[in-house]
């Protein structure tokens, strides 16, 4: 200690009270908008609390009413798993198959990019009320058009079996950033590769499956990963296409069950939002914020093992 | 006579006639693969354009053409958009979406920035670490901490009802602002900041003056995806404002709009039309910074 020159001390004091200062911004952010309420959520999940009188002990109560007894657990995780296995990867193929063509195309390149790419912009509610229209199994333009070439029309998001794969549709119809993704992963590949393989005979399959998926696979493992995680927070579209094809709609006052038709559209997010905000069951709600903190902080964990360099600088 | 003719080409075949079919087989493989790309391309365009043509169509029809399965209007009703507009409430949710938009992404650039730069280019303990809660609180619903949450902004501060609740928390750095930032920053060589140093630049304006000119990429993009947050956030604005319909967003007004008018798909379509417009305007100024973003968040790092 006593061998630190004084003036290097002060040098270093200086150096920590500077990197505190460029910090601070976010080190009362974490604090204060997460740290804090991320304790005072695993308290609450073990009170028994209505917002309103004081909060009393409820032991592990809440977390057997969530497991046990509330009906939209189950159901709400057993979509979240549908979505997981056909949105997310089917969001996957599809974004590497639209980023595949933009690179392909020749004439028009730039129009054909802004086309593919301007959904993703629109925002998720109006987007979904657009969906809720086009596919409304009365009057919308969808079913008007499957009707007349003699093909099904499902009842979409009135319809338990269809509100899922209509969820899908219109998460493939924003597929922009995983096309803005792949495409510059694919123009990353090395072009040597490519001339080389075609010197040895590959054609296109071949080509693709020992040039280009090797020298992507970890974008894709990105994209799977994150796709998994923005599953754990798909909350907006659900809830208003819940909202506008059950007809219950409205902002203040109005109370709706999410999950319309049938629970089909429940995802976790939503049930923080019932639990808290609508049955006043402010204990219970937490257990649902823990367990989606759960699942959420294990993909994350997944993603930055996979992708260490999100940490390290390089310097 | 006929086994002579066809015998004649394939006469002169090994001296010109190989090479040029052969270059033609070619030519016409590539214009087959050109026509087979630019149809699927076509055919992928359809499916991203066709529900904006949709969507707008209805906007234009009378109330009760509306109503029908006709997809073409009979008559263009561009007064739709004015009725809407008038709605009594749609300018106000304009002005709050400006508000919370525009202040929301201001606050978050500049206090996302100092942050950004110092995880990239200060060395010290705990950086790691930070690194690694700026990207787990990144990837976190906001729907883990919101009791909390709104308990401290509705019971301890009386708030509840306005924007301010998610206005304030912008002030206070922004996880995914930071994290974007940061990728760009370290992507800028040590030798730019080094030289700064010897000039005997402070730190504050190392980054002022050296570094940020260097990012205005990344800032912009920042800046279009905080304004787009905004924008379209429905959870933050249901929490804290449905209460108050003076302190609504365009993302929550829109779905009680429908509420409203539950029989008419052509006002309300014309109320999405209206909402969707300013975020493809801003988008085609923009085009080019975000992508860069896009392509920030997923290849680099």
């Amino acid at each position: 200690m006593s061998a630190v020159h004084p003036m290097l001390r002060a040098k270093r004091r200086r150096e920590a009270l500077r990197i505190l200062a460029f910090m601070s911004p976010w080190l009362i952010g974490f604090s204060v908008f997460f740290a804090y309420p991320l304790v005072s959520t695993v308290y609450f999940s073990f009170m028994k609390y209505d917002g309103f009188a004081a909060p009393t002990w409820n032991g592990v109560r809440n977390w057997s009413y969530v497991f046990n007894d509330y009906p939209f657990f189950w159901p709400a995780l057993r979509n979240t798993l549908w979505l997981v296995v056909v949105m997310v990867s089917l969001r996957v193929v599809f974004g590497l198959g639209i980023g595949l063509l933009i690179t392909k195309i020749k004439t028009g390149a730039g129009l054909f990019r802004t086309a593919f790419y301007l959904p993703y912009l629109a925002p998720p509610v109006a987007a979904t009320m657009a969906f809720a229209f086009l596919l409304n199994p009365g009057t919308g333009p969808v079913n008007h058009l499957l009707g007349k070439a003699g093909l099904p029309t499902p009842g979409w998001f009135n319809d338990p079996t269809w509100s899922k794969p209509a969820l899908t549709l219109l998460a493939l119809w924003g597929i922009g950033d995983l096309m803005v993704i792949f495409m510059a992963a694919l123009l990353d590949v090395p072009k040597e590769q490519y001339e080389a393989a075609e010197l040895d005979g590959a054609g296109p399959w071949a080509r693709f499956r020992y040039v280009t998926l090797p020298n992507i696979s970890p974008i894709l493992m990105f994209a799977v990963v994150t796709g998994v995680i923005q599953t754990m927070q798909y909350y907006t579209q659900p809830l208003v296409a819940g909202k506008v094809a059950s007809g219950v709609i409205g902002g203040s006052g109005q109370q709706f069950e999410p999950g319309y038709p049938e629970k089909s559209t429940l995802t976790l997010p939503q049930l923080v939002y019932n639990l808290g905000f609508q049955r006043f069951d402010t204990g219970s709600a937490c257990v649902i914020a823990l367990v989606l903190f759960a699942l959420a902080m294990a993909f994350t964990a997944l993603l930055m093992r996979r992708r260490s360099g999100f940490l390290t600088a390089e310097d | 006579m006929t086994t002579h003719a066809t015998l004649a080409p394939s006469a002169t075949a090994p001296a010109t006639g190989l090479p040029s079919g052969a270059r033609r087989a070619a030519a016409r493989k590539a214009a087959l693969h050109w026509i087979a790309v630019h149809a699927l391309g076509i055919a992928a365009a359809l499916f991203f354009v066709l529900p904006f043509v949709f969507v707008f169509l209805t906007a234009v029809m009378s109330d009760s053409q509306a109503l029908t399965r006709d997809l073409w209007p009979r008559t263009w009703e561009w007064g739709n958009f004015t009725t809407v507009w008038d709605t009594p409430g749609f300018l106000t949710w304009w002005r709050n979406t400006l508000l919370y938009a525009g202040l929301g992404t201001v606050l978050t650039v500049v206090s996302s920035t100092p942050v950004a730069y110092a995880l990239a280019k200060f060395r010290f303990r705990g950086r790691n670490l930070s690194m690694m809660l700026v990207i787990s609180t990144m990837m976190l619903p906001p729907q883990v901490v919101i009791v909390p949450m709104y308990l401290f902004w509705a019971k301890q501060l009386h708030m509840s009802g306005t924007l301010w609740p998610l206005i304030i928390p912008m002030a206070f750095g922004d996880a995914f602002s930071i994290f974007l930032l940061r990728q760009f920053l370290l992507t800028i060589p040590k030798e730019y900041t080094d030289a700064a140093r010897v000039d005997g630049c402070g730190e504050l304006r190392t980054m002022l003056r050296v570094v940020l000119p260097m990012a205005k990429p990344a800032i912009a993009a920042v800046a279009l995806f905080q304004f787009f947050y905004c924008w379209n956030d429905y959870f933050g604005p249901q929490i804290y404002a449905s209460e108050n319909p003076a302190a609504w967003t365009l993302s929550y007004g829109l779905e009680s709009f429908k509420g409203a008018h539950h029989t008419n798909w052509n006002l309300t379509m014309a109320a999405t039309v209206l909402v969707m417009a300013p975020v493809i305007v801003v988008f085609f100024f923009a085009q080019k910074a975000f992508i860069e973003g896009v392509t920030l968040t997923g290849v680099k790092g």
